[in-house]
C-alpha cells in the first residue's frame, strides 16, 4: 500500500482521476500540500476537487470526499471547498452523506453563513422513519456549531427527547451538552429536557443523560430523587460508559443524602466533639445509637458491587472509588483484589491505578498488605510506574513486614535506572522515621551505601542520612565521624555540601574533628561547587562562633576566598556572615545574637509520602491524579450530620408486577427472623413500603401506556379496562402504534429484574423454601433461563416486525409464577429409549400470539443416538402447532430442550400429534390444563372493579368454599391461585380481598378472578365471557383452597 | 461561565518520531501546539514508555497511550475520570487491530476514511457512542480489498444504512441473523505467570493470571454455559459483559449468549494461596572483576515442574549493565544477538530438551576505563507451554441451549510466562 512516504512520487499523478480503482489505497496518498508543495499545485488540486464535487457520479463525489477528509485527517485546510461540498448534504448514497457531515462539522464553526444552507436538509431528515437517519441528523446539527441556529437546535432536542427511538433519545442527552456549550443561556430550557430525560427507563438514555446533567446542572440533586432507585437497578444493564458516569454521580449524591457509615471516625473525632455534649451520660447515649443505614444507601452499594468484575477498568476504578467514599470500613476490603487485578493491565492503566492505591494505603495499610508482592518492582517496568509501587510499599511498611520490604528495597538500590535507585534510598528513609525499631537497620545500611559507587546512591544517602541525624543527632557521632572520613572521597556536591552542614550542625559532637574538615576546605575552597562553597562558609562561621580559638584564622582565610569568589552569591553570603560573626564598631545589635541565629535548633524535615493530602480530591479524577484541581472538577461534599428527607426517593409508582404484591403480602416480622441477612430484609421493606405509599398501584407497562396517551392528546383515561382499551386500540392510526412503541422498548431491560427479582422473593417466601433447596436443581434454573431467553427473542422479534400485535406486547407481563414441574409426554418405554417431558413456560409465545408456549425436553435413554427427532407434519386433532426444528441427532444419555407453540383455541381439549424419530412414529397428546390457557395482565385496582361491574350476570360464576385453616393468609391464596392459573395479581386495597387477571391466550378475552375471605369462608368470583373456562377454573380453584398443603 | 466541555476533546496520533500524523475533533478545533507539552515530555524521557500517561498544560489536560509504537494523545479540557480516557483510547487501538489486522501508522493512514468514519461513530461530543465491535461492524464494514474493489465499480458503499440490532437490544454485544454452516465454539485457557525469582533461584513473588478467549461462530441465538472442575482456583475474574454474573455467584457456571466471533470471555487471577509451579530455572553465573575490561557470562536453563510438557518458544533477553561494550557468547542452541547500542541481549533458544540443557556461556568486554557494574542485569524469559493451564484448572462441560444444531466444541490450554523475571 502506498504510505506518507509516497506521497512525492505520486504527486504527479494527482491530475489524472480515472476513477481511482483502489479508493481506500489512492485516498491515502493525497499529497499532504506540503511545505515544498507550490501555491498553484494547492490551488489547482483543490480545483480538482470541486470539480469532482460537481461532477454527476456518484463515485467521483464519494473518492472527492474521500481525499477530503484524508485532507481533515491531516491538519490541512480544506475550507474554501464548503460551498462545494455543502451541495451534497442531501445525497442519497449514506457514505457521502456521512463524510459530507464530517466536513461540516469540522468546518461549520468557520463558515457559518453557508453553514445555514445545510439546515433545512437536517430539519427534513430528523423526520425520517429510520431512526438512524434522524439520530445522525440531530448529531450533526447540534455538533455545528452556529449560534444562530440555537432556537431551532432546541426544538429538536426537545422534539427527539420523545422519539420513539431510545437511541434517537440518547443523541438527544448528547446534543444538550452541546447546545449548552454553546448557549449556556438555554439552560433552563436544557434543565426541563433533563428532567424529561432522567425519567427514560431505556438503558440506552442513562448514561448519556446523566453526562448531561453533570454538564449542565450538577447542582440540581432534586432531580435525582426521583429516579435514585431506577438509576441504582438500571446501573448493570447500562453500557459501561454510562456506567461511569452514573456511578460518580451516585458518590456525589449520596455523600448529599444520608448520614455516614463511618463508626470508627466518629470515635476518631470525639475530641473535637467533645464540648458540645452537656455531660457523659449524653455523649454515651449519642455514641450506643445504632447506625442503621439507609436503605437506598445500601442498593446502592449492592447494585455496584458486581460491576467490580466489570472488563471495563474504568467502571471498576469508579465503584473502587465509589465503595471509598461510601461504604462502611469493613466493607471496603472487596474492593482491593479487583484494584489489585487491574495491575496486569495496560502501563497507563497501571499508572491512575497505582496512584489511587497509593492514596489509600497511607489511610488503610491493611487493604493492600496481603498484595504487598503485587507492588515488587520489575526491571521492566516505566520508571513512574516504579516510583509509585516503591510509594505504596513504604505506605504499606510496619513492624512485621519491614525487613521483607527493606531486603527488597536492597535490590532496587543496584538499580541500573539510577533515578530509581535515589527514589528508594529516600523510601529507605521514610522507612525509617516511622517505624522506629528499624532506624538504626536503615541508618547503617545507607552508611554502607556512601561507600557505593554510584555518586547519585552516594549523594542520595548522605542527604537522607543528614535527615536522619536531624532527627537524633546526639547518639550518632559516630556516623557523622564516619562521613567525614568519607569526605574526601565523595565527589557529589550535593554529598559535600550535606555533610559539610552536619559538620557544622553538630561540631559540639565532633569537636576534633570538625575544624579539621574545614582545614581540608579553606585547600580546596576555590575548586568547589558554590553549593559546596556555601556550605564551608557556613562551617566556619559555626565553627568560629563555636570553637573560635582553634579556627579563627581558617575562618578568616576562608572568608577572604570568599570575598573575591566569582560568584556574587558567594561574595554576598561571605560579607553577611563576616558582618554577622566578627564583631566590629560598624555591626550593629545583630551580631550579638549571631550565635542564637546560627545555631539556632532546626526542626528535623518531615519525612513524607507525596500522596498524603490526596484524598482532598475524590479518587479515579483527573484532579487527585494531578494533585491539582482541574477545571469542572466537582467536590464531594461531608456527610450530612442528620440525613435529609428519605422520603423524596419514593415513587409514586409499583415498578414490577409481581414483585410488591408478594412483599406486601408477607405475613409479618416472624417470618423476616427466619433469616440472618438484614440487607435483604431492609430492602425488602423498604419495597413494601413504596408499594404501601403509592395510593394507586399501577404495572409499569399501564403507566407507560398512559404517558404515552397523553402525548397523543388521547383521552386521559387509564388504559387498563380490557375491552375498553382494546376497542380503543383498534381505531388506532399508524401513529398511535408507532408511538406506543417506547413502551415495548422500555421493558427491554425489565426481563432480567423480573425474574430475578421473582425468584428471590420466591425463595424469601418461606412456604417455598424446601421445595426450592430441593429442587434447586438445574431444571428450575433453566426453565428460569429459558424464558430469559425467550424473552430476549421476542423483543427482537418485536423490533424487526412492526406490525406485531400490540395488545399482546402491552398486556403480557411477566409471569408470576412458574411452575417447575413437568409432565410427562412420552415414556420411555413407549418411546424406545426417548422420552419427552414437557412443561408450561406461561410466556407469551414467540411462535404467534394465540399460541400458549410450550418446553420440551427430550431424552435418548437407549444406548444408541437417535436420529431426525421431529413432529409429523400432520395433527390429528387440527389444532395450530408450531414446531421445534427436527433435531438431526441425539447422542445416547444426552437430553435437548426445545420450544413449541399450540394454539389451543381457548379449550382444554388435548393437543394430539406424532413425534417422530427417523424410524419409529409416537403418537403423544398433550392436555392443558385451563389455568395455562391464560396469560397474566395487570391492570389497577379501580380499573378492575370496573371491568368486574362490565362482567355481571350470564358471565359471573362463584362459588363459597371453606378455607382450611392454612389457607387463609394472604400470600397463599395467592399463591394457590398463581399455581393453578397463570394470573396476574392486582394489588388490592381490602386486607381481605385478593384480585387476580388474566386472559385467554387465543381470543384475548379478560378473566377476572376475585377471593373474597370471609372467615372461615371464602368466595371465589370468575368474571369472564368465557363461561366454560370460567367453570373449569373454578372447580380448580376450590380444589386448591381447601386442599391442605403446599 | 461557559460551560466546561466534558471528556475527549481532540485525539491525535503521533509516531514514534514525534510527527502527529492524524487528528480528529469532536468539538471546536484545538490547535495541533497542545501537542508541544507533549513533544516536550517525550523528550525529557529516557524511553517510550517513560511518558506520563497525564500532561496537565495551561488549558487542557493531554492523556495519552501508548501502543504499538503510536502514541494516542487525547486532549481533555476538563475534569473527568483519566481511566475512562485511557480505557476508550486503547478500546480505540483494539477496534483498529480488529479491522486493519494490524495497528500500525501505515494500516492507519492507508484506511484513513474508515478510521475517520469509526472515530465519528465512536465518540459523540466526546463521549463513547458504540464501542462493542459488533455493532461498529454493522455500521461500518471492515475493509477488504475484495470489497473495495466492488465498492468502486458498483458504487456501494462501506457504511450500514440501519441502525444495528445490537443498539437496542438487551444483548447489545451480539448481532441479530447470525447464519453460519459450521456451527463452532472454541475456547483458549491462557495463564501466563508472573514471578520474580532471586538470584539464589527462591521465588520471590509468583502468581498466576489466565484469560479464556473464545472465538465463537454459532447461529442464531445460542445460550451457552461453561463449567469448571475447579471453579474454586479462580479467585478473582473479570466478565465479559454478557456473562450473568448472579449465575456465577451461585453456582460458580459461566453463563452467556455469546457475541460473533473473537472475544475474551473472561480473565481471572487464580488466588495466592496455592502454591505456583515454576517451569523453568535458570542457572547463572555473571561476573566482572575490578580493573579488568573482560566478564564472564554463562546461561543455562532447564524445565522443572513441566507436568510433562515440553517447554517451548523461551526466549532470553536481558538488558546488560551501560559498561559494557560487547559480548562474545556462544549457544549451545539457538540464536543470540547482542545490540551493543541499546546493551540488549537477546537469546533466541527454542524448544528445552531436557537431556541436552541449552546454555549461552562467553565473555562480555567492558568499556576500557569503565568501573565494574555494581548490578547484575535481570533476566527476562519468555516460554510457551501447550496443553498445560499450569493452575490447574480444567473446563467441564460446554452446553448449548436455546438452539438446535450441535456445534462443534473445542477447548485447548496454554501456559505462558508473562513478566518472568530472574534477578542475578
Amino acid at each position: 500500500m502506498l504510505g506518507m512516504s509516497a506521497n512525492s512520487v505520486s504527486y504527479n499523478e494527482q491530475s489524472s482521476v480515472e476513477s481511482g480503482v483502489d479508493a481506500a489505497q489512492e485516498n491515502s496518498s493525497i499529497p499532504a500540500s506540503s511545505s515544498g508543495g507550490l501555491f498553484s499545485a494547492d490551488y489547482k488540486k483543490n480545483e480538482d476537487l470541486k470539480e469532482m464535487l460537481e461532477s454527476s457520479k456518484e463515485s467521483l463525489k464519494l473518492e472527492a470526499m474521500k481525499r477530503i477528509v484524508g485532507l481533515i485527517a491531516k491538519g490541512k485546510n480544506a475550507s474554501e471547498l464548503f460551498p462545494a461540498v455543502v451541495k451534497n448534504v442531501a445525497s442519497k448514497n449514506i457514505e457521502l452523506k456521512k463524510l459530507v457531515y464530517v466536513y461540516l462539522v469540522r468546518y461549520a464553526e468557520e463558515q457559518q453563513d453557508l453553514a445555514l444552507l445545510s439546515i433545512s436538509t437536517f430539519q427534513r431528515a430528523l423526520k425520517d422513519p429510520n431512526q438512524l437517519i434522524r439520530a445522525s441528523a440531530l448529531r450533526v446539527l447540534s455538533s455545528i456549531r452556529v449560534p444562530i441556529i440555537v432556537p431551532i437546535m432546541m426544538l429538536s432536542i426537545k422534539e427527539a427527547s420523545t422519539d420513539l427511538s431510545p437511541y434517537v433519545r440518547k443523541t438527544a442527552a448528547h446534543a444538550i451538552q452541546k447546545l449548552y456549550s454553546l448557549d449556556p443561556d438555554q439552560k433552563e430550557h436544557l434543565i426541563e429536557v433533563i428532567e424529561k430525560l432522567l425519567k427514560d427507563k431505556s438503558t440506552l438514555v442513562a448514561g448519556s443523560v446523566v453526562m448531561a446533567f453533570e454538564e449542565v446542572c450538577p447542582d440540581r440533586i432534586d432531580l435525582i430523587h426521583k429516579n435514585y432507585r431506577k438509576l441504582c437497578n438500571l446501573l448493570v444493564d447500562v453500557e459501561e460508559w454510562g456506567q461511569v458516569v452514573i456511578i460518580h454521580m451516585l458518590t456525589r449524591y449520596a455523600r448529599t443524602q444520608f448520614v455516614s457509615p463511618w463508626r470508627e471516625d466518629a470515635v476518631f473525632d470525639e475530641n473535637s466533639e467533645k464540648a458540645f455534649y452537656d455531660s457523659e451520660e449524653e455523649r454515651r447515649v449519642e455514641q450506643s445509637k445504632p447506625y442503621i443505614m439507609d436503605p437506598d444507601h445500601r442498593l446502592l452499594l449492592r447494585n455496584t458491587k458486581p460491576l467490580l468484575q466489570s472488563r471495563n477498568t474504568a467502571v471498576v476504578m469508579a465503584v473502587s472509588q465509589l465503595y471509598w467514599h461510601l461504604a462502611p470500613t469493613h466493607e471496603l476490603s472487596i474492593i482491593t483484589k479487583s484494584l489489585v487485578r487491574l495491575l496486569r493491565s495496560h502501563r497507563e492503566v497501571q499508572y491512575i491505578v497505582l496512584q489511587n492505591i497509593a492514596t489509600m494505603s497511607i489511610q488503610r495499610k491493611g487493604m493492600f498488605e496481603p498484595f504487598m508482592k503485587s507492588f515488587y518492582v520489575r526491571s521492566t517496568d516505566a520508571t513512574h510506574i516504579k516510583t509509585l509501587k516503591l510509594e505504596i510499599l513504604t505506605n504499606l511498611a510496619n513492624e512485621a513486614n519491614i525487613s521483607t520490604i527493606l531486603r527488597e528495597f536492597q535490590t532496587y538500590v543496584k538499580s541500573q535506572d539510577k533515578a530509581f535507585a535515589a527514589a528508594t534510598i529516600q523510601a529507605i528513609g521514610r522507612c525509617a522515621t516511622n517505624i522506629s525499631e528499624v532506624t538504626d537497620t536503615c541508618l547503617n545500611g545507607l552508611v554502607l551505601l556512601l561507600s557505593n559507587r554510584d555518586e547519585t546512591v552516594v549523594a542520595e544517602s548522605v542527604v537522607v542520612i543528614k535527615k536522619l541525624l536531624q532527627t537524633q543527632p546526639s547518639q550518632h557521632s559516630d556516623i557523622i565521624k564516619h562521613m567525614a572520613k568519607l569526605f574526601d572521597n565523595i565527589t557529589v556536591s550535593m554529598a559535600r555540601a550535606s555533610i559539610l552542614w552536619l559538620m557544622g550542625e553538630y561540631c559540639e559532637h565532633v569537636p576534633k574533628i570538625a575544624p579539621d574538615v574545614l582545614r581540608k576546605m579553606a585547600k580546596t575552597f576555590t575548586s568547589e561547587e558554590d553549593i559546596v562553597k556555601l556550605q564551608t562558609v557556613n562551617l566556619a562561621a559555626k565553627l568560629y562562633l563555636t570553637n573560635s580559638k582553634q579556627t579563627k584564622l581558617l575562618t578568616q582565610y576562608i572568608l577572604n576566598l570568599g570575598k573575591y569568589d566569582q560568584s556574587y552569591d558567594i561574595r554576598d553570603r561571605t560579607r553577611f556572615i563576616r558582618q554577622l560573626i566578627v564583631p566590629n564598631e560598624k555591626s550593629g545589635a545583630l551580631s550579638k545574637y549571631a550565635r542564637r541565629i546560627l545555631m539556632a535548633p532546626k526542626p528535623a524535615p518531615v519525612l513524607q509520602s507525596a500522596f498524603k493530602d490526596r484524598d482532598r480530591f475524590q479518587l479515579g479524577t483527573l484532579s487527585h491524579s494531578l494533585n491539582s484541581q482541574a477545571n469542572g472538577y466537582l467536590e464531594l461534599s461531608d456527610w450530612p450530620a442528620v440525613a435529609p428527607d428519605q422520603s423524596v426517593r419514593i415513587v409514586e409508582v409499583v415498578k414490577e408486577a409481581g414483585a410488591p404484591v408478594f412483599g406486601k403480602s408477607k405475613p409479618g416480622k416472624s417470618d423476616e427472623k427466619f433469616y440472618s441477612d438484614s440487607e435483604e430484609e431492609e430492602e425488602e421493606e423498604e419495597e413494601g413500603s413504596s408499594s404501601e405509599d403509592s395510593s394507586s398501584s399501577s404495572s409499569e407497562e399501564s403507566e407507560s401506556e398512559s404517558e404515552s396517551e397523553e402525548n397523543s392528546d388521547d383521552s386521559n383515561k387509564s388504559s387498563s379496562s380490557q375491552s375498553d382499551s382494546e376497542k380503543k386500540k383498534k381505531t388506532l392510526k399508524n401513529k398511535k402504534l408507532q408511538q406506543q412503541k417506547p413502551d415495548i422498548l422500555n421493558i427491554t431491560y425489565l426481563p432480567t429484574q423480573i425474574i430475578q427479582k421473582a425468584l428471590l422473593l420466591i425463595i424469601r417466601t418461606k412456604f417455598f423454601l424446601m421445595h426450592i433447596v430441593l429442587s434447586f436443581s438445574n431444571q428450575f434454573v433453566a426453565s428460569c433461563r429459558c424464558s430469559l431467553l425467550c424473552l430476549y427473542v421476542f423483543l427482537v422479534c418485536q423490533f424487526d416486525t412492526i406490525s406485531w400485535d400490540v395488545r399482546v406486547s402491552l398486556q403480557a407481563s411477566s409471569p408470576v409464577f412458574v411452575p417447575e414441574t413437568s409432565r410427562e409426554l412420552l415414556h420411555r418405554m413407549t418411546g424406545k429409549g426417548l422420552s419427552a417431558q414437557y412443561r408450561f413456560t406461561r410466556q407469551p409465545c414467540i411462535y404467534g400470539n394465540s399460541m400458549v408456549s410450550l418446553q420440551l425436553t427430550l431424552s435418548n435413554s437407549s444406548d444408541q443416538a437417535l436420529e431426525n427427532i421431529h413432529i409429523s407434519e400432520k395433527s390429528s386433532t387440527g389444532q395450530n402447532i408450531h414446531r421445534f426444528n427436527a433435531i438431526e441427532r441425539l447422542e445416547p444419555q444426552a437430553s435437548v430442550t426445545v420450544s413449541m407453540g399450540v394454539d389451543f383455541n381457548d379449550s382444554t381439549q388435548a393437543a394430539n400429534f406424532q413425534l417422530c424419530t427417523k424410524e419409529d412414529e409416537f403418537s403423544v397428546s398433550i392436555q392443558p390444563a385451563v389455568g395455562e390457557l391464560l396469560l397474566p395482565i395487570t391492570m389497577s385496582e379501580a380499573d378492575f372493579t370496573k371491568e368486574q361491574s362490565k362482567l355481571v350476570g350470564m358471565n359471573e360464576s362463584s362459588a363459597t368454599i371453606t378455607m382450611t385453616p392454612e389457607n387463609v393468609s394472604s400470600q397463599s391464596v395467592n399463591r394457590k391461585v398463581v399455581s393453578v392459573a397463570n394470573l396476574g395479581v392486582i394489588p388490592s386495597s381490602q386486607e381481605n380481598i385478593h384480585r387476580f387477571a388474566g386472559k385467554t391466550v387465543s381470543s384475548g378475552c379478560l378473566v377476572l378472578v376475585s377471593v373474597a375471605l370471609k372467615d372461615p369462608d371464602a368466595v371465589i368470583t370468575i368474571n369472564t365471557e368465557n363461561t366454560v373456562m370460567a367453570s373449569m377454573l373454578l372447580r380448580q380453584f376450590k380444589t386448591a383452597l381447601t386442599n391442605s398443603g403446599p | 461561565m461557559l460551560a466546561a466541555a466534558k471528556m475527549i476533546h481532540s485525539l491525535f496520533l503521533v509516531n514514534a518520531s514525534g510527527d502527529i500524523f492524524l487528528e480528529k475533533h469532536w468539538k471546536s478545533v484545538v490547535s495541533r501546539s497542545v501537542c508541544d507539552y507533549f513533544f516536550e515530555a517525550l523528550e525529557r524521557a529516557t524511553e517510550p514508555e517513560n511518558v506520563p500517561p497525564v500532561i496537565p498544560t495551561p488549558h487542557h489536560f493531554l492523556i495519552n497511550v501508548l501502543r504499538h509504537r503510536i502514541y494516542f494523545v487525547a486532549v481533555i479540557q476538563s475534569e473527568v475520570p483519566p481511566l475512562f480516557v485511557i480505557e476508550f483510547l486503547h478500546r480505540v487501538v483494539d477496534t483498529f487491530q480488529d479491522y486493519f489486522g494490524v495497528c500500525s501508522e501505515a494500516a492507519i493512514k492507508d484506511n484513513v476514511v474508515v478510521v475517520y468514519e469509526l472515530l465519528e461513530e465512536m465518540l459523540d461530543n466526546g463521549f463513547p457512542l458504540a464501542t462493542e465491535s459488533n455493532i461498529l461492524k454493522e455500521l461500518i464494514k471492515p475493509p477488504t480489498i475484495l470489497r473495495t474493489v466492488v465498492n468502486t465499480i458498483t458504487g456501494s458503499t462501506n457504511v450500514g444504512e440501519q441502525l444495528p440490532t445490537g443498539q437496542l437490544s438487551v444483548v447489545p454485544w451480539r448481532r441479530t441473523g447470525v447464519k453460519y454452516t459450521n456451527n463452532e465454539a472454541y475456547f483458549d485457557v491462557v495463564e501466563e505467570i508472573d514471578a520474580i525469582i532471586d538470584k539464589s533461584g527462591s521465588t520471590i513473588t509468583a502468581e498466576i493470571q489466565g484469560v479464556i478467549d473464545a472465538c465463537v461462530k454459532l447461529t442464531g441465538m445460542p445460550d451457552l454455559t461453561l463449567s469448571f472442575m475447579n471453579p474454586r482456583l479462580l479467585d478473582d475474574v473479570s466478565f465479559h459483559p454478557c456473562v450473568r454474573f448472579k449465575r456465577w455467584e451461585a453456582e460458580r457456571i459461566l453463563s452467556f449468549i455469546p457475541p460473533d466471533g473473537n472475544f475474551r470471555l473472561l480473565s481471572y487471577h487464580v488466588s495466592s494461596q496455592n502454591l505456583v509451579a515454576i517451569p523453568v530455572y535458570v542457572k547463572h553465573n555473571i561476573s566482572f572483576r575490578e580493573g579488568s575490561s573482560q566478564g564472564r557470562f554463562e546461561l543455562t536453563l532447564g524445565p522443572k515442574q513441566t507436568m510433562g510438557k515440553a517447554v517451548e518458544s523461551v526466549l532470553v533477553s536481558s538488558q546488560l549493565p551501560r559498561g559494557v561494550l560487547n559480548a562474545n557468547l556462544s549457544p549451545s542452541q539457538g540464536t543470540y544477538t547482542f545490540d551493543p547500542v541499546t546493551k540488549l541481549l537477546s537469546w533466541d533458544v527454542g524448544k528445552i530438551n531436557p537431556q541436552k540443557l541449552p546454555s549461552l556461556k562467553g565473555s562480555v568486554s567492558l568499556q576500557t576505563g569503565a568501573s565494574k557494574p555494581d548490578e547484575n542485569p535481570t533476566i527476562n524469559i519468555q516460554f510457551k507451554i501447550q496443553q498445560l493451564a499450569i493452575s490447574g484448572l480444567k473446563v467441564n462441560r460446554l452446553d448449548m441451549y436455546g438452539e438446535k444444531y450441535k456445534p462443534f466444541k473445542g477447548i485447548k490450554y496454554m501456559t505462558k510466562a508473562g513478566k518472568f523475571q530472574v534477578r542475578t
